[in-house]
C-alpha cells in the first residue's frame, strides 16, 4: 500500500475541478495549471524512484483487497510513462498560454485539459479491466470537447466523426469485457492472468484478445488510423500536439498490457497479427507522409508511423526488444508533442500549411529551423539523439529472431524503411519552409512567435538529454522490461495476500 | 433464459449496426445508443441469469447474485447517457453551422 499512488490521479482531477469555478480568471488559471503538472511531475518521479527502489507499488482503493476491489499499480513503466506525461502537458500548457487564444481560456479549456491528463494517468496506473475503460472514456471525453472548442466547421464536422468512431471502439471494448468475465469470472488484470495461465488460452480467449486488439488498435491508430488525419489535423496546435502525444500512445500501452500480462500464452497467433499490422501500419503511414503536401498532414501521418514502430517491438516479443519499444514510447511521446508544436508554430506565422506557399523562414527565425532539424534527426533516429536506441534495439532484435522465423527479417526492413520515409517526409517540410528564398519581410506576417519558442526549447532539451543519458535511463527501462516479460513480478504484487 | 436473451441482443445489435449506417446524423446517434443498450444487457447475461436472491447479504447467504455486472451496467449506462447528450448538442450545433445533417456531404473538402 503505497498512497502516492494515487496522486498523479488526483491532483489532475481536482486541479480541473476548482478551476472550473474559476472560469473568468484566466491568469489564475494559467498559475495553477503549470503549478498542478509540475506537481504531478514531481510526483511521478518520486514513484520512478520508489518503484526503483522497491518494486511494484501498489493502492487498493478503500481498503478492499485485490482481486474484490480496484487496485491501482504503479510498475516502472506506468511511472516512466507519468513522467513523460506531465513534461509533455508542461510544454503544450506553455505553448497554449499564449496560443490559445483567450475565449477558448475562458471556455473551460484548463479545466478540460486537466480531465484529459486525468483519464491519460488513470488508464496507466489502473490494474482493473472495466476501470481502464472507465479511464479511457474520462479522457476520450475531455478529448470530444476539446476537439470541439471553438466550433468552427472543420471542427465540428471532424469531431462528429471521431466521436463516432471512438463510441463504436468502446462499445466493442465492453462486448470484449463482457466475454471475459463471462470466461473467467473476474477483471483485475493480475488476476485474469492467473485464472487464463491455469485453464490455458482456449480458443476463445485467443478470440476475445483479438476483439480486444481491434479495439485498442482503433484507439492508438495501430493499422485502423483512418480516422486519425482528419480529426488530428483540425483543433488548435496546443490540442493537436497533446492528443497527438499522448492519446494514441495510451491505446498503445492497453496493447502491451494486455499482451504482455494476460494474453501471451499463444504468440504464434496473436503477436503475428501484430507484427503484420505494425508492419502495415509503418507501410501505409509512410506512404501517406510522402505523399502529402500539407504540414499538418505530413504531421499527422508521422503519428501513424510512430504507433506502427513501438508496436513491431512488441511483435518481436524478446526482452531487448521490449526494452527497445519502451525507449521508443518515451521518445515518441516527446519528440511528437514537439513536431506538431514547431509545425504548428510555421503555420502560425505563415498563415498555411501548404508548403508550396512557405519559403525561407531560416532567415528570420534561425531557432525555430534548427529544432525543427534536431527534432527531425532524432525522429529518424540518428545517433545522439533519444530515437536511435529503441530503433537500434529493436532491429537488432527483430534480425536476431529473423533466423528462426524469416517474418522478422521484413519487419525489420520495414522498420528501417519507416524511418527514411520519416526523414524524407521532415525534411521536405524542412527544405521548403526553411530554405529557399524569403518571401515574409517581419512586419508581414501573420503570427508572433514570441513565447511559442520556450516550450519548443524545453521539449528539445529533453530529446537531446534522453539521447545523452541512455546510459543512465537503462536501468529504469531495463527493469520495466523485464517486468512486462516476467507477469509473475506484476502478480505477485498485486495479489500477494491472496495468492 | 440465456437463449431469449442472446436473440434480444442480436437484434439490438443488428438494427443499432443498420442505423449505423444511415446517412442522417439523427439516425446515426440513436444507433449508437440501441447498440449501447445490445451491449448493456449482453454484460449482464455473459454474468449469469439468477433470480431470487438479493447481490449480497453477508458470508453465510444461502444463494446471492453475481452484483459486479450490475455495478459494471451502472457506469456504462451513465457514460452512455453522458455521450447521447453531447453528441445530440453536437450534432444540432453542426447543422445550425455546416447546414447539413448528412454524413455524405460532411466528408473533408480541400477548400477549408
Amino acid at each position: 500500500m503505497n498512497n502516492i499512488v494515487v496522486l498523479p490521479l488526483l491532483i489532475p482531477v481536482l486541479t480541473g475541478i476548482l478551476l472550473a469555478l474559476f472560469r473568468n480568471n484566466v491568469s489564475l488559471q494559467r498559475g495553477f495549471s503549470f503549478f498542478s503538472f509540475f506537481l504531478s511531475g514531481v510526483v511521478s518521479l518520486l514513484l520512478v524512484q520508489q518503484v526503483y527502489n522497491e518494486g511494484i507499488q501498489i493502492l487498493e482503493i478503500g481498503g478492499w483487497p485485490a482481486p474484490f476491489g480496484i487496485v491501482l499499480v504503479a510498475d516502472m513503466l506506468t511511472a516512466l510513462l507519468l513522467v513523460t506525461t506531465s513534461a509533455v502537458s508542461i510544454a503544450c500548457i506553455l505553448y497554449a498560454f499564449k496560443s490559445i487564444g483567450e475565449q477558448r481560456e475562458r471556455y473551460y479549456f484548463y479545466p478540460l485539459f486537466h480531465f484529459l491528463i486525468t483519464g491519460v494517468n488513470g488508464a496507466f496506473l489502473t490494474g482493473d479491466l472495466f476501470n481502464l475503460f472507465v479511464c479511457f472514456e474520462v479522457m476520450l471525453f475531455s478529448s470530444y470537447v476539446l476537439l470541439s472548442l471553438g466550433g468552427t466547421r472543420i471542427q465540428l464536422r471532424e469531431t462528429i466523426k471521431y466521436i463516432l468512431v471512438n463510441t463504436t471502439s468502446s462499445t466493442l471494448f465492453l462486448v470484449a469485457i463482457a466475454y471475459l468475465y463471462a470466461v473467467t469470472g473476474t477483471l483485475n488484470m493480475a488476476h485474469l492472468s492467473v485464472r487464463i495461465a491455469e485453464v490455458g488460452q482456449t480458443g476463445f480467449i485467443t478470440n476475445v484478445a483479438l476483439l480486444f486488439l481491434i479495439v485498442f488498435s482503433l484507439k492508438a491508430a495501430l493499422f485502423l488510423f483512418f480516422w486519425l488525419p482528419g480529426s488530428y489535423s483540425a483543433p488548435p496546435t496546443a490540442i493537436a500536439a497533446i492528443f497527438a502525444a499522448l492519446l494514441t500512445k495510451v491505446g498503445i500501452y492497453a496493447i502491451f498490457r494486455t499482451y504482455t500480462l494476460i494474453f501471451y500464452h499463444q504468440p504464434e497467433v496473436t503477436h503475428t497479427l501484430i507484427a503484420v499490422i505494425a508492419a502495415l501500419t509503418m507501410i501505409l503511414g509512410g506512404i501517406g507522409a510522402v505523399a502529402q503536401r500539407d504540414i499538418r498532414h505530413i504531421l499527422v501521418y508521422n503519428v501513424i508511423i510512430g504507433v506502427g514502430f513501438v508496436v513491431s517491438g512488441l511483435a518481436v516479443f524478446t526482452s531487448t526488444a521490449v526494452t527497445g519499444s519502451i525507449y521508443y514510447l518515451i521518445h515518441d511521446i516527446v519528440s511528437k508533442a514537439l513536431l506538431f508544436l514547431l509545425g504548428g508554430t510555421i503555420i502560425r506565422i505563415v498563415g498555411t500549411g501548404k508548403l508550396k506557399e512557405i519559403s525561407g523562414l531560416i532567415h528570420n527565425h534561425p531557432l525555430l529551423g534548427w529544432m525543427f532539424f534536431i527534432n527531425a534527426l532524432a525522429l529518424a533516429g540518428i545517433p545522439p539523439l533519444s530515437g536511435f536506441i529503441g530503433k537500434v534495439l529493436v532491429i537488432q532484435e527483430g534480425l536476431a529472431r529473423g533466423g528462426s522465423n524469416s517474418g522478422f527479417y521484413c519487419l525489420a526492413a520495414v522498420g528501417l524503411l519507416s524511418s527514411l520515409m520519416i526523414l524524407y517526409s521532415l525534411m521536405k517540410i524542412f527544405i521548403n519552409a526553411f530554405w529557399g528564398e524569403t518571401y515574409l519581410s517581419q512586419d508581414m506576417e501573420k503570427g508572433t512567435t514570441r513565447g511559442l519558442l520556450l516550450p519548443c526549447a524545453l521539449l528539445t532539451a529533453v530529446i537531446i538529454i534522453l539521447g545523452l543519458g541512455v546510459e543512465t535511463l537503462y536501468p529504469y527501462v531495463e527493469q520495466a522490461a523485464n517486468s512486462m516479460m516476467n507477469p509473475n513480478i506484476y502478480i505477485e504484487a498485486v495479489l500477494r495476500e491472496v495468492v | 433464459m440465456e437463449t431469449l436473451m442472446s436473440v434480444i441482443i442480436g437484434v439490438l445489435f443488428a438494427i443499432g449496426v443498420y442505423l449505423l449506417l444511415a446517412k442522417s446524423l439523427l439516425r446515426i446517434i440513436l444507433g449508437t445508443s440501441i447498440i449501447a443498450h445490445g451491449t448493456h444487457l449482453l454484460i449482464i447475461t455473459m454474468g449469469g441469469l439468477k433470480s431470487g436472491a438479493p447481490a449480497l447479504l453477508g458470508k453465510k447467504a444461502a444463494a446471492f447474485t453475481d452484483p459486479l455486472p450490475q455495478a459494471l451496467i451502472l457506469t456504462a449506462i451513465v457514460i452512455n447517457f453522458a455521450l447521447t447528450a453531447f453528441l445530440l448538442v453536437l450534432a444540432y450545433r453542426a447543422y445550425l453551422t455546416l447546414g447539413t445533417d448528412n454524413m455524405e456531404q460532411l466528408r473533408s473538402s480541400k477548400n477549408e
